[in-house]
C-alpha cells in the first residue's frame, strides 16, 4: 500500500465488485429489463411533452438506488433527470 | 425425522457435486442413513466426484419409469455405512422426469433416509424444478465472484416463490489472502447482499482437486481446511452451532482500520 493510493483513495476490487452487484441486483429483482426501461422512457416523454418541451436527448432515466428515511436500508429509485427547453403554456382548456 | 435438501446455485461450476457429496459423506460419517440422488439427468457427475461411477446399473430415470424398484438402483457406498447414491441417467435429458415423480421418489426414500441430498443441475428450468420438487429444505452455493452471487440471487427468489423459504448459503472457494488484500469479496459482504443466513464457507483448497481425483470426499480428510469447513457445516444441517471457519487470518489494528475506509491493505 503506497501513500498515493492512501490519498488518492483508490477502490479495491472487491468493494467495486460489491457496488456492481448491488446495482445489478436492484435491476434483476425490479425485473426491470432495459426495454422496460425504454417504454418507460417514452411514456414519460409523451406525458410531460402535453405540458412542457424537453430535450429529448439530454433525458436520463435511471434505475439507482438510495437510503430508506424508514431504516428500511437500502431501497430501489427511479432516477429520473429531464432537461425543460421551454415551458410551454399551458391551456387552460 | 428425515428430511430433503436440495443443493442448488443457478450457475454452474460454482461447487454444487463436490458440496452434495462431502455433506453426505460428511453426514454418514456422523452415522446418519444418507441417500443422495443426482439430479442432473444428461451430465451426471455425482458418481464420478464419490468414485462410485463403475457401480451403476440403474439410474434415476430407470427408477422413475418403473424400469427397476428404488432399492436396485442404490449404490450402497462400502466405505462409509449407511450411504446411497441414486446416480442420474446419462443418456436421457431433463424432462424424462416430472415434479410429481420427483416428490413421490422423495416421499418413498423419506422412509429408509435420515437426509436425502439432492444435487440440482444448473439452471433455472425443468432441471431445477424437478430437482426442488421433493425438498424441504435448500441449501444455495456460491462463490465470491459477482456472476455467481448474482445467479444465487436468482435462485433464492425462485425457491422462495416455490415455498421453499430460508435457503441456507455456502460461499465456496473463498481465498483468505485475497480478501485481505481486498481484491476478493468477504462473506460478509456477500452476506449483506443476498441477504439470507450462511451455513458455512468454504476456503479455495487444492486438497480438493486432489481428493476428487480419487473420488474420495475431502471431508474424510483430517488434514485439510476444506474438509474441516464440510464438518462443520455437515455439524450445521444437524442443528448444531459450530463457528464459521477464519479464513483471513488474524488481521491487525491497521488492516482494521484500512478496511474500515474502504481501503486495500
Amino acid at each position: 500500500m503506497d501513500l498515493f493510493n492512501i490519498l488518492g483513495r483508490k477502490q479495491t476490487s472487491s468493494s467495486v465488485a460489491k457496488d456492481r452487484l448491488k446495482l445489478l441486483l436492484i435491476h434483476d429483482r425490479a425485473n426491470c429489463s432495459s426495454e422496460i426501461l425504454e417504454m418507460l422512457k417514452s411514456d414519460i416523454i409523451q406525458v410531460i411533452s402535453n405540458y412542457m418541451e424537453i430535450d429529448k436527448e439530454g433525458l436520463d432515466i435511471q434505475i439507482s438506488q438510495t437510503r430508506s428515511e424508514d431504516s428500511n436500508g437500502v431501497v430501489p429509485v427511479l432516477y429520473a433527470n429531464i432537461p425543460i427547453k421551454n415551458m410551454r403554456k399551458v391551456s387552460n382548456s | 425425522m428425515s428430511e430433503v435438501i436440495v443443493i442448488t446455485s443457478g450457475k454452474g461450476g460454482v461447487g454444487k457435486t463436490t458440496t452434495t457429496a462431502n455433506l453426505g459423506t460428511g453426514l454418514a460419517l456422523e452415522g446418519k442413513r444418507v441417500a443422495l440422488i443426482d439430479a442432473d439427468i444428461g451430465l451426471r457427475n455425482l458418481d464420478v466426484v464419490m468414485g462410485l461411477e463403475n457401480r451403476i446399473v440403474y439410474d434415476l430415470v430407470d427408477v422413475v419409469e418403473g424400469h427397476c424398484r428404488v432399492k436396485q438402483a442404490l449404490i450402497k457406498d462400502k466405505r462409509y455405512s449407511g450411504m446411497f447414491l441414486l446416480p442420474a441417467a446419462q443418456t436421457r435429458d431433463k424432462n424424462a422426469i416430472n415434479p410429481e415423480q420427483m416428490q413421490k421418489l422423495c416421499d418413498t426414500l423419506k422412509e429408509d433416509f435420515d437426509y436425502i441430498l439432492i444435487d440440482c443441475p444448473a439452471g433455472i428450468e425443468q432441471g431445477f424444478k424437478n430437482a426442488i420438487a421433493g425438498a424441504d429444505r435448500a441449501v444455495v452455493v456460491t462463490t465470491p465472484e459477482v456472476s455467481a452471487v448474482r445467479d444465487a440471487d436468482r435462485i433464492i427468489g425462485l425457491l422462495e416463490a416455490s415455498e421453499l423459504r430460508n435457503p441456507k448459503l455456502i460461499v465456496n472457494r473463498v481465498k483468505g489472502d485475497m480478501v485481505k488484500r481486498g481484491d476478493m469479496m468477504a462473506i460478509e459482504d456477500v452476506m449483506e447482499i443476498l441477504a439470507v443466513d450462511i451455513i458455512g464457507v468454504v476456503p479455495d483448497d487444492d486438497h480438493i482437486v486432489i481428493s476428487t481425483n480419487r473420488g474420495e470426499p475431502v471431508v474424510t480428510d483430517l488434514h485439510s481446511l476444506a474438509g474441516q469447513a464440510y464438518r462443520n457445516i455437515t455439524k450445521r444441517i444437524m442443528g448444531e452451532e459450530v463457528p464459521l471457519l477464519n479464513l483471513e487470518g488474524d488481521q491487525g489494528f491497521m488492516q482494521r482500520l484500512k478496511k474500515l475506509f474502504g481501503l486495500g491493505v
